[in-house]
């Protein structure tokens, strides 16, 4: 009898493990807890104190990324059996919010390795493909991957893909550019975008992989971005350039359907890495407005700076809310799109709120370089435009929303 | 040949057999090293304390713990000897309420095989001393046959620096406390350890008990695999009963506050003039 009562309470808690997880995300369940306390620690102790120089150098930061290949966070949703961690979606937002924490431009590696390389290559490869491609390397940081989807004449127009890819026999051949594409100069392998077939308009654009370096793939000089600077950001530009036919990811025509459902899971990445530089931005806040004294004492008790933390907490801990939800669903197996949309809007939004904020609170010292706050407002600002600017994030939202309630007959 | 010859052979090659039986036990013994490590559940080194209002101790309810910093350094070194195949298996244990489960599932994550969980809680918990935890621990290392037991030096709660040395009086065992290296040398261990003077090397049989000091070794993060791992790996429960030992306080605090607020100094001209000072104030 004990035995049978045992048996059931531990099937129910497995149950109300995962309703909790949707219904009640206030708390952690304990794996996730223990990856928080490690990413946090080790952001903490590698990435939080060099990350000023990083982004005074423009250095990719190749050491910490091989180190956080060896703690498994280079491939957090690969499966156990093909080399990677085998967790889940919310281990993956809880791990990259705590990388960007100390790091902005760690944390925007860390995802486009995970979600933008390894998600299309996880999802749509052959298992001679993955050889090459979901390599060991790819996993444990000593490789990383990009995607080159944006061009210079679109960005938010993907579908208008000017980038062609013809068959010749036995190789595909790629002319075109690709724009704003990260990890670029340290990339060993990227997904790449191209029209096959200018006829089927989106229906057209195929996916391929291309090795890094290859024949007939330059790349074009470092952009010289405002934020995130350790990352580096170039044109992709391809001339004449040879793949295998081996090489085209998934069928033709498959390559939009490819881009937006990468992108979908992306989005919960740059959630994360969103909540990341917000809450940097709003303990760095805090911190200061408990030590300095204006008027004769702290100024953390003035009226108008408890007003602005309080909204920049409220914020962070609304954005998160609808990370972990977004990831929650998409782990379960749920349509996430809407809620992924709105969680990388409302993330987004929250950084550049709380990084402004920051400067504002500490005033003077949020202006200078002395202090981080000057580099989360920096970092801030691209959250709110790549893998879907906040337009595009409304107009996914109004248009799953509408669909939704196209459904109700009545109410 | 000679029949004494033979007989000298024979014995040679008896001698020979037992010799390398012994040291082979030996050999197998310290390979297949059963290591026990304590990791305390305490209030996280970066909180502030506060005493409770009734003088009674600190505030814990609601507050930041984790493993005790000495413990994690305890713990790696076990890894470490289990990664050179000095240990074969590394045994977690905790003595403390529920929530030192967790701790102990940290420290599975670090690299333990197992863990035990002796339950003690509220107002037996906090009258729990290391008297009463070395006695638990002396019998879990005589039942579970460890031949090594690794703790920290002290745990940055109690600071009492007793339980390590206590374990290995009730054990009977050799102890080489405030390690900062542990090294194998054939059958037993080389341990250096820091004291007031420096440093002190100590030759140490086994079965033994260690206590790491700070210089010991860097912990590892724990890596994602092996906290999924981690959830695998089984952790015992146990009561302090189980052990025959019985929790009634030995000591009594009558009362636990604030070290006093720091006064202000004085400030000297000349190195006379602080000489006189001193001197006026009977310090020397």
């Amino acid at each position: 009898m004990a035995a049978l009562i045992r048996t059931v309470s531990r099937l129910s808690r497995t149950n109300r493990e995962w309703a909790r997880g949707v219904a009640s995300l206030a708390d952690l369940p304990e794996t996730h807890d223990m990856l928080r306390k490690t990413c946090r620690d080790f952001a903490d102790n590698e990435l939080k104190p060099i990350a000023g120089d990083l982004d005074r150098e423009h250095r990719f930061p190749t050491e910490q990324v091989k180190m956080m290949g060896d703690l498994g966070l280079m491939a957090i949703d690969v499966p156990d059996s093909k080399g990677g961690t085998g967790l889940d979606y919310l281990a993956y937002a809880v791990a990259l919010e705590e990388i960007s924490r100390g790091c902005a431009s760690t944390g925007c590696i860390m995802s486009v390795n995970n979600s933008l390389y390894l998600g299309p290559v996880k999802n749509w490869s052959t298992e001679q493909q993955q050889e090459t491609f979901m390599h060991q390397d790819f996993l444990n940081g000593s490789k990383v991957g990009c995607f080159a989807l944006s061009e210079p004449g679109n960005g938010s127009d993907a579908g208008a893909a000017s980038t062609v890819a013809r068959l010749e026999g036995d190789h595909w051949v790629l002319n075109g550019t690709k724009a704003w594409i990260t990890n670029s100069y340290e990339a060993s392998a990227t997904v790449v975008f191209a029209t096959t077939d200018k006829g089927l308009k989106h229906k057209g654009i195929s996916a391929f992989l291309v090795p890094m370096p290859t024949e007939g793939l330059t790349l074009g000089k470092k952009e010289d971005k405002l934020g995130i600077r350790a990352t580096s950001t170039a044109y992709l530009i391809f001339e004449d350039c040879k793949i295998p036919k081996e090489n085209l990811l998934g069928q033709p025509g498959m390559g939009f359907k490819i881009a937006m459902q990468t992108l979908d899971a992306g989005r919960i990445g740059i959630a994360s890495q969103g909540l990341g530089i917000a809450q940097a931005a709003l303990e760095l806040a805090v911190d200061y407005a408990m030590k300095r004294e204006a008027f004769g004492s702290p100024i953390a008790k003035m009226q108008s700076v408890q007003n602005k933390l309080a909204d920049m907490h409220l914020s962070v801990e609304s954005a998160r809310l609808l990370t972990w939800k977004a990831a929650a669903y998409k782990d379960a197996g749920k349509n996430y799109i809407k809620e992924a949309a709105m969680a990388k809007l409302a993330a987004s939004e929250a950084a550049t709120f709380c990084a402004h904020q920051c400067i504002q609170v500490l005033g003077g010292m949020g202006y200078v370089t002395d202090m981080p706050a000057e580099r989360y407002y920096r970092d801030a600002r691209i959250t709110e435009i790549y893998e879907g600017t906040s337009e595009v994030q409304r107009l996914v939202i109004a248009g799953r929303l509408l669909k939704e309630y196209a459904d109700i007959t009545s109410w | 040949m000679r029949p004494s010859g033979m007989r000298r052979l024979f014995h040679y090659v008896i001698t020979l057999g037992y010799a390398s039986a012994a040291l082979s036990a030996q050999f197998c013994k310290m390979a297949n090293l059963r290591v026990l490590v304590g990791v305390k559940r305490v209030i996280d080194y970066a909180v502030k304390i506060r005493v409770k209002p009734d003088n009674s101790g600190v505030v814990t309810d609601g507050v930041k713990h984790s493993m005790n910093p000495f413990c994690e350094i305890a713990m790696e070194e076990a890894v470490r000897l289990k990664e050179k195949k000095i240990a074969k298996e590394i045994i977690a244990v905790s003595c403390g309420p529920t929530q030192a489960q967790e701790t102990i599932r940290t420290a599975l994550a670090m690299g333990a095989d197992r863990g035990i969980h002796v339950e003690v809680s509220g107002k037996e918990y906090e009258n729990m001393t290391p008297l009463h935890v070395s006695k638990i621990l002396a019998k879990l290392a005589q039942d579970q046959e460890a031949s090594l037991v690794i703790l920290g030096k002290q745990s940055i709660d109690g600071d009492n620096n007793q339980t390590g040395q206590m374990t290995a009086a009730l054990l009977d065992w050799p102890q080489a406390t405030f390690a900062s290296e542990v090294t194998k040398e054939n059958d037993h261990l080389k341990v250096i350890r820091e004291i007031d003077g420096g440093l002190e090397t100590v030759k140490v049989t086994l079965p033994a008990v260690i206590t790491a000091d700070l210089r010991l070794n860097e912990p590892r993060y724990a890596t994602l695999p092996n906290i999924m791992k981690a959830k695998k790996k089984k952790i015992a429960k146990h009561k302090a009963a189980d052990f025959g030992v019985d929790l009634s306080p030995t000591l009594e605090v009558l009362s636990v506050e604030d070290p006093p607020v720091r006064q202000a100094g004085q400030k000297v001209e000349t190195t006379e003039e602080l000489v006189t000072k001193l001197k006026d104030s009977g310090v020397i």
